[in-house]
């Protein structure tokens, strides 16, 4: 999401999973919907036999996806940058550009500050010893009004335009060839066929995961397909767009509610140090227009602060004390992410650690370092519907968990919670659907709701500081408790909560006899948010979700329009129940529907109505107002600023741990301003150690660590294993179902072999690359057979901009054994 | 749900051993239904299997992984059915290809294991064209393993009965189609009458053949008098190459002379027979299967296929 945000504006899926139905051509790349998606991948399945669509995966292995497939080319993981840059290449040799669409609505046009420049696969600004670029140079030019200055002719050798041709003019066919192993005649294949989505009248939906997120350059990787995506003017269309398929039921849910230490529910941010008053956190996010008219919709983002505010604080939050600024807290370094806390708690630095629903010692990477991380901890709390490796972690199970508890101090709390079929609430699915579910049954034993735990948390730490005081208690005994019963709030009463309500009578700001919403009513929407402090609203994006007509979340009228599958009487879909984002680009300049058959909205003279809630106001000028709202510029970002730490294009580095050095630029090892802490970088193997390029990944069969504990699906994977290919298994000596012992340099795991032909060796630069495959799914408990983690593998290393870990390109060795793991 | 409304009526046609039972083909008639498999659309996710585990309150013992993604590694007396996964090389393209069928009773017209069943009532054919095993007959013989052309049914070990797919006759009679179906997230698998869902076949088979699969068809094998689930294949030339999917099923010779002109032979041969074999067990003791006897067995089961 670190990705779609600097480029259109928003980090969500653009679209709707029923809405892929309506598209021409699929690219599932960086993913595998079939087999981890299933349910979803059924509109593919429509897509193909209603509408002749046709499919295209690639990946670097032959895939469940890639069985139903019309095209499937192979591709070494942790290349794609350099494959969808080779395609934008193509695109601009071959004049497959929705020009139009380029021109209006992205920033081709826009010029670039003097002084800007790129070499040797580095961007101006590179400080080699903070693994960190000074972005000053990576601006654009302002005109005496502020506004960015434009070459609507393109010809200005500082456009974007002309920054871009040159920047993948690198990427040739041959060299895609010769990074990715694709053979050049499949690349031209792909590339042509999505070269065909140009026309107006076709549209191409990309498919993504996991496949690109977990990578050192993930963010990167997405955005070379966001790329490609507005040159073919394909978003904001129906049947296109960049959706990125969430790997849980309720993962867009966690960060739409700021559930990362640097955000706050609605993707606003969280002060850092630096920003020590209000006024200075507010002084960089003015958000001024940076073309004339655009509605730069974060404008907003006082509104949507200080209500949000006035939700946690009530009447706590005034305007006398900057609406409680000073009750956040500030961060000291960029984020508490999960790779920074659980190095710091292996430093000894992090004493206590809640585990709310997720297991990461199985799901974090080097699993050896995770285990003595914990190891360190004085205690461990974890909230979980099933018993965890995590709350076990001192436990020994032989070589697959080889602890010795005596040495280990650790004080671990299981607190037993419901799952999500015992309770009520809303899960949002990727395509930023809020949907209301109830509770199947009751809770076993004596496990309670996430939100009971969290209220007795809150109740026992305010009667702490009651009693004791503290350096400064009022963030915690000035909280707004508003529930029915104080020791536990329901549902209900968050949903409602979380839409926000009047806290005065808020009155038309154009005429102010006209009462707009009396006090205490719930908002209709995000619309109405002031800053004034006479409204609250824990998260404006799902404003709209609980108004005065009730719980729209729970609404099941699955009816559509022409059969196009928006659907938008069924629950409600975050912004203002908006099922495409960016629609307006579905139309013209002028207004009308680049394809009469794809309507989406059109302008009728005087405002903006069809299909879907329009994604702009109603009222704006057509050819004034620009589709991408959220952005001050109005237009999206083919080159994005200084907004992303690694570069305003994406480049194309080898992962950390690579078979062959990176070929354009040899001095570069993996991403050049990703983080690596000290330890971890020297825990990094090379390919005359652990020759084989590994991945790692899901099967339908089972869901991350859960499903092991059910037996239907114990039963349909019962045992861990890793692919290999024919070749590999020759050379190797070993035999389908053979155990095997694979080695990073991080650890091994004991596996049986699946020697496949769905796996083929590559030629990379000259050299045989060979990919091993690991599925992710077994541990220590439950009813599948027990087996290692994967994780002993992977390296401890992320995303430059969110630091989602490289589980998907790492090194490892393979060798045939001759039994499987030691279990005590 | 593409399952289309089908009568739940479940009139018994045909009986196994039983007089007058066994004459004559499945009458055709709009009422048969048909369960259709459209292979191209099949991902492998296996929630067929599961649906079938649950709907049926059976249990598959967690097994190992043999080196391949089938698990179970074949049918068993609890999975009614399974996927078969089989990466192959198209020599016409040179391109790989992963073909996923799932696998279970193809509910013949004409029946093999129908034919085969010596325990009267054990086999009953509905009008609709579904077969089921009455366990309250069943003799646990293992004939119908043997008279079927698909190799479908498996002996329990414990209630020594047999077992295989009933097509949901459960959920059919009252109007459902089978779990399988309504698992199936990509509505490969489909449930309707035969009428509708060869209709349905021949959309899909212009689909793949505009696809460049010239050979695509619907598999309804004649040599049994067509199925009541049916295949859609992207070869369907070649149904062999779908984890030895038949190219031309039949009924054996063997139960065909057993079942028709050497049955009244046979019975007279039988009570003789019965009388030797008495004798024989008084004199020499019980038989033991030998090693040579269960080859023979699987030549034959082959040798059908």
């Amino acid at each position: 999401m670190a990705s779609l945000a600097p480029t259109f504006g928003r980090g969500a899926m653009t679209n709707s999973w029923t809405d892929i139905k309506n598209t021409d051509l699929v690219v599932i790349m960086g993913g595998n919907a079939a087999e981890a998606h299933p349910c979803g991948f059924k509109w593919v399945t429509e897509a193909k036999a209603k509408r002749g669509a046709k499919l295209i995966v690639v990946d670097p292995r032959f895939t469940r996806s890639a069985a139903v497939a019309d095209f499937y080319a192979p591709i070494r993981q942790g290349t794609d940058i350099a494959f969808l840059l080779g395609v934008i290449n193509y695109l601009i040799s071959n004049d497959k550009i929705q020009w139009e669409y380029t021109k209006a609505f992205t920033n081709a046009s826009y010029i670039v500050k003097e002084g800007f420049g790129y070499a040797d696969g580095l961007f101006t600004g590179y400080d080699e010893a903070k693994r960190d670029y000074d972005r000053s140079t990576w601006e654009h030019e302002f005109d005496e009004n502020g506004y960015v200055k434009t070459d609507p002719t393109l010809a200005h050798p500082r456009t974007v335009w002309q920054l871009l041709k040159k920047h993948v003019a690198t990427y040739t066919p041959e060299m895609v060839e010769r990074i990715c192993g694709t053979p050049k005649a499949k690349f031209l294949k792909v590339a042509e066929m999505i070269g065909e989505t140009s026309k107006p009248d076709k549209v191409m939906t990309s498919m993504y995961a996991l496949g690109w997120t977990q990578h050192s350059k993930g963010s990167q990787n997405i955005r070379g397909m966001a790329m490609i995506q507005l040159l073919l003017g394909n978003m904001g269309m129906r049947g296109g767009g960049m959706n990125a398929l969430r790997g849980h039921s309720n993962i867009q849910g966690l960060t739409d509610l700021g559930l990362m230490s640097n955000l706050i529910p609605g993707y606003l941010n969280m002060p850092v140090e630096a920003e020590v008053d209000f006024a200075k956190y507010m002084g960089t996010r003015g958000f001024k227009p940076l073309q004339p008219g655009q509605m730069s919709f974060w404008q907003n983002y006082k509104k949507f602060f200080v209500s949000f505010q006035k939700s946690m604080w009530g009447d706590a939050a005034t305007k006398d004390n900057d609406w409680a600024y000073d009750y956040l807290p500030k961060l000291d370094v960029p984020g508490y992410d999960i790779l920074r806390a659980f190095d710091m708690m292996a430093q000894g630095k992090m004493n206590g650690y809640f585990c709310q629903g997720f297991n990461p010692l199985q799901s974090f990477p080097n699993r050896a370092k995770s285990l003595a991380a914990l190891s360190k901890l004085k205690f461990l709390v974890v909230m979980d519907p099933l018993e965890t490796e995590t709350a076990r972690f001192w436990e020994n199970h032989g070589e697959i968990n080889n602890v010795n508890p005596k040495d280990i101090q650790t004080e671990v709390f299981s607190l037993p919670a419901t799952c999500f079929a015992e309770d009520e609430g809303s899960l949002t699915n990727s395509s930023r659907l809020l949907q209301w579910h109830w509770p199947g049954g009751d809770a076993p034993g004596q496990a309670k709701s996430d939100v009971w735990i969290m209220s007795q948390l809150w109740l026992r730490l305010k009667a702490l500081y009651e009693k004791e005081g503290g350096a400064f208690p009022d963030p915690i005994l000035k909280l707004r408790w508003p529930y029915k019963d104080t020791n536990e709030a329901t549902p209900e009463e968050i949903a409602r909560e979380i839409n926000g309500s009047a806290l005065e009578t808020l009155y038309d700001p154009a005429d102010a006899s006209k009462v707009l919403l009396e006090k205490g009513k719930q908002l209709p929407g995000f619309a109405v948010l002031r800053d004034d402090g006479s409204t609250t609203c824990g998260n404006w994006i799902y404003s709209g979700c609980f108004t005065e007509a009730g719980n729209m979340m729970a609404r099941r009228d699955n009816s559509e329009r022409d059969d196009w599958g928006n659907h938008p009487g069924w629950a409600f879909s975050w912004p203002a129940n908006r099922r495409i984002l960016y629609n307006r680009a579905s139309a013209d300049v002028s207004g009308k529907a680049w394809d009469p058959k794809r309507k989406l909205i059109e302008w009728d003279g005087a405002k903006w109505a069809g299909y879907d809630i329009p994604d702009i106001a109603p009222a704006s000028k057509p050819d004034v107002v620009m589709p991408f709202i959220m952005n001050p510029e109005g237009v999206s970002r083919l080159w994005v600023r200084g907004m992303m730490r690694d570069g305003p294009f994406p480049v194309h580095y080898e992962p950390f741990e690579s078979p062959i050095p990176n070929v354009l630029n040899a001095k570069i090892r993996g991403n050049p301003v990703s983080r690596i802490f000290p330890g971890d970088l020297a825990a990094l193997g090379t390919s005359d150690k652990f020759p084989y390029a590994a991945t790692t990944y899901r099967l339908t069969e089972h869901f991350h660590f859960w499903t092991k504990h059910v037996r239907v699906n114990a039963m349909l994977q019962p045992e861990a294993f890793v692919e290999i290919s024919e070749q590999l298994g020759a050379e190797k000596g070993i035999a389908k179902g053979d155990w095997v012992r694979v080695s990073s340099a991080r650890g091994f795991i004991k596996a049986k072999a699946v020697v496949t032909k769905r796996i083929k060796p590559m030629i990379c630069d000259g050299k045989t690359v060979h990919v091993v495959g690991i599925p992710i799914h077994y541990g220590f408990i439950g009813a599948a057979r027990p087996g290692f983690g994967t994780n002993t593998l992977t390296p401890f290393v992320g995303d430059a901009n969110i630091e989602t870990p490289e589980f998907k390109a790492f090194l490892v060795n393979v060798e045939r054994i001759d039994s499987g793991p030691a279990i005590a | 749900m593409a399952t289309s409304s089908v009568p739940s009526t479940l009139e018994i046609v045909r009986k196994s051993a039983t007089k007058g039972g066994i004459t004559g083909a499945l009458q055709p008639s709009a009422n048969e239904v048909a369960k259709l498999i459209d292979v191209s659309k099949c991902i492998g996710c296996k929630a067929c299997q599961s649906a079938c585990l649950e709907w049926n309150d059976k249990v598959e013992p967690v097994g190992i992984n043999h080196g391949v993604y089938d698990n179970p590694i074949d049918l068993t007396e609890n999975s009614f059915t399974v996927m078969r996964f089989t990466e192959w090389d198209n020599p016409m393209t040179g391109d790989l290809e992963w073909l996923i069928r799932k696998d279970g009773c193809m509910h013949c017209a004409d029946p093999g294991c129908l034919a085969a069943c010596p325990s009267p009532g054990a086999i009953v054919q509905y009008a609709n064209g579904i077969v089921d095993f009455d366990s309250d007959n069943c003799i646990g013989c293992g004939y119908c393993v043997k008279g079927c052309p698909f190799n479908v049914p498996r002996i329990s070990k414990v209630e020594v009965k047999a077992t295989k797919c009933t097509l949901c006759v459960d959920r059919v009679g009252v109007g459902q189609g089978p779990a399988c179906a309504k698992a199936c997230p990509t509505q490969a698998i489909t449930f309707g009458t035969k009428e509708a869902m060869k209709k349905q076949a021949d959309t899909r088979i212009a689909d793949l053949k505009s696809r460049g699969y010239d050979q695509a068809g619907l598999y309804d094998p004649p040599g049994v008098g067509g199925t009541h689930v049916m295949y859609v294949l992207h070869h369907a030339d070649q149904p062999q190459i779908y984890a030895n999917l038949p190219k031309d099923p039949h009924i054996s010779r063997v139960v065909q002379a057993w079942k028709g002109i050497g049955k009244i032979g046979g019975l007279g041969l039988i009570g003789l027979a019965a009388v030797a074999g008495f004798v024989h067990h008084a004199v020499m003791g019980a038989n033991r299967v030998t090693a040579e006897d269960e080859k023979k067995g699987a030549k034959v089961q082959e040798d059908q296929v």
